[in-house]
């Protein structure tokens, strides 16, 4: 990650739209903040892979038409994520 | 919740500042965006201070390029809820963000700046990305 802080007084990814990788759900949204229970996001997207849908397709169609909110807040355990990477930094 | 009036009124007037034509209700959007001719610019506004405020200056710069849209709107996510929520139907399969831009040609969609393509970035990146699409989608020979 880039040392830029894009909300001072924030986290550096605070406002950031990110994609959350966990072992069968991908997170795409704006992170808000992290603490004992996990990452907080706020309006959210979300992928399962048990859906049998591409996640590749997924995030693509992200990058190009924007997320498609499915929550309004999510708390991701902190155990749980693997990755978290910016969605702009994903080629559509 | 809008926020106060008096504290989004700089953030206002710096679109209009710059030419772009303010749609508060969904009748104004109607107007203006419902049977859209040509080429277009819509500035989805928002307050947050990061991305919007990198936005906002980003627009200004680009529009001093030699091929700009004929006309330049904007509505207020957030503070003219119901002209947003409209514009935004004008906008096909783009997902909602702000702030956003959408540049339209004869009523189409034909390129958009999400939030995600402004954060973090600087106003004159962001511009030229923006005077990189005026020049695909406005050009003289398109």
């Amino acid at each position: 990650m880039s040392g830029h802080v894009f909300h001072p007084g924030h986290a550096e990814l605070h406002g950031i739209t990110v994609v959350v990788e966990t072992g069968s759900k991908t997170y795409v949204g704006r992170y808000d903040s992290e603490d004992q229970r996990g990452v907080h996001m706020l309006d959210v997207g979300v992928h399962d892979v048990a859906e049998g849908s591409s996640k590749d397709e997924y995030l693509r169609k992200s990058v190009k038409f924007g997320i498609r909110s499915d929550h309004k807040h999510v708390l991701i355990p902190a155990d749980q994520v693997t990755r978290i990477v910016r969605l702009s930094d994903l080629t559509p | 919740m809008p926020y106060n009036p008096a504290l989004v009124a700089p953030m206002r007037a710096e679109m209009t500042k710059m030419g772009a034509k303010e749609l508060t209700s969904v009748s104004e959007v109607d107007a203006v965006i419902g049977d859209q001719k040509g080429s277009m610019l819509v500035f989805v506004n928002s307050v947050c201070g990061c991305a919007a405020g990198n936005a906002r200056p980003a627009l200004a710069l680009a529009l001093k390029h030699s091929v700009v849209p004929q006309q330049v709107v904007t509505v207020f996510a957030g503070q003219d809820v119901e002209a947003a929520a409209r514009a935004r139907q004008y906008f096909g399969e783009y997902q909602p963000s702000s702030p956003s831009m959408a540049l339209l040609r004869d009523g189409e969609v034909v390129h958009f700046v999400h939030r995600h393509q402004i954060e973090g970035r600087s106003p004159q990146a962001i511009a030229g990305e923006l005077t990189a699409a005026f020049d695909r989608f406005f050009g003289a020979t398109v």
